[in-house]
């Protein structure tokens, strides 16, 4: 997982170590839904006969997990923050074949 | 007949899952052995606060994520477990294998970055329903996250 922060820093602290939490912003998120195409699908409850890792899924909900930690970013951005801590994930599976893939935390200034 | 068709075919699916699925398990299993000792060398907590008396340079959010399914073989003898109740030992593989992998995964993210240590740690499972099967075979996400640091020089 490689995230283009954009000097954003992020941690799942309540601060970033080394540096001084000088304003809070308020809580920040971003979420996003996706589902996988009918042909990872496929493959997928093939695959699932044999068990194993369903690659296929792995990377789909990575690629979510980023672009809600994109969004999250981009609204701790307008804030003007220059870092989210405590951030966490969380992921839902919202209606058959589709997944909802969250990250929020608190935005603030550090020094 | 062709109830004897189907239940050949239902025996064929047990087989392949119980020889396929156990040699991926088996597999799986050396390989997770055989990372997580390659990468003993970064130190995983889950405390919020990391020790005052350390400085730290940088720390930065990683994660790492799996996805696992179950084979036909584990299916069937878990409908059968759930019947007369008990452990599920089949499942607690599956969990166990899921969890180390998204923990490694974690952790060979933070070695790549450059750090030695992971705080505040979070285990997540989600349980990912039929994996598009339409057979009832579950898959389930885990994932690991936490926030790596790497020491300042002192």
């Amino acid at each position: 997982m490689s995230l283009r922060t954009d000097r954003m820093e992020l941690t799942n602290l309540e601060t970033v170590p080394g540096k001084q939490v000088v304003r809070h912003l308020g809580l920040v998120q971003g979420s996003t839904v996706r589902s996988k195409h009918a042909g990872r699908d496929l493959m997928a409850g093939l695959k699932n006969f044999v068990g194993g890792e369903l690659k296929g899924y792995t990377e789909l909900l990575n690629e979510s997990r980023n672009e809600a930690l994109e969004r999250m970013i981009q609204q701790a951005k307008a804030t003007g923050a220059n870092a989210v801590v405590n951030v966490r994930f969380s992921t839902s599976n919202i209606a058959a074949g589709a997944a909802e893939v969250m990250a929020y935390g608190t935005a603030v200034v550090v020094q | 007949m062709e109830l004897l068709i189907q239940l050949a075919f239902i025996a064929i699916l047990l087989v392949i899952g119980l020889v396929v699925g156990g040699m991926v398990e088996r597999r799986h299993f050396s390989s997770l052995a055989m990372r997580e000792a390659d990468l003993k060398l970064v130190m995983v907590f889950n405390e919020k606060t990391p020790p005052a008396n350390v400085e730290y340079r940088d720390a930065f959010l990683v994660a790492g994520s799996v996805v696992l399914g179950e084979d036909y073989f584990k299916r069937f003898a878990a409908s059968l477990r759930s019947f007369f109740g008990g452990n599920m030992r089949m499942y607690e593989s599956l969990m166990d294998r899921g969890r180390r992998e998204a923990i490694l995964r974690m952790k060979e993210e933070a070695h790549r970055r450059g750090a030695r240590a992971v705080f505040n740690v979070r285990l997540e499972t989600s349980s990912l329903g039929d994996g598009g099967s339409g057979r009832g075979m579950f898959s389930a996400e885990f994932i690991a996250y936490g926030t790596a640091l790497i020491q300042s020089k002192g």
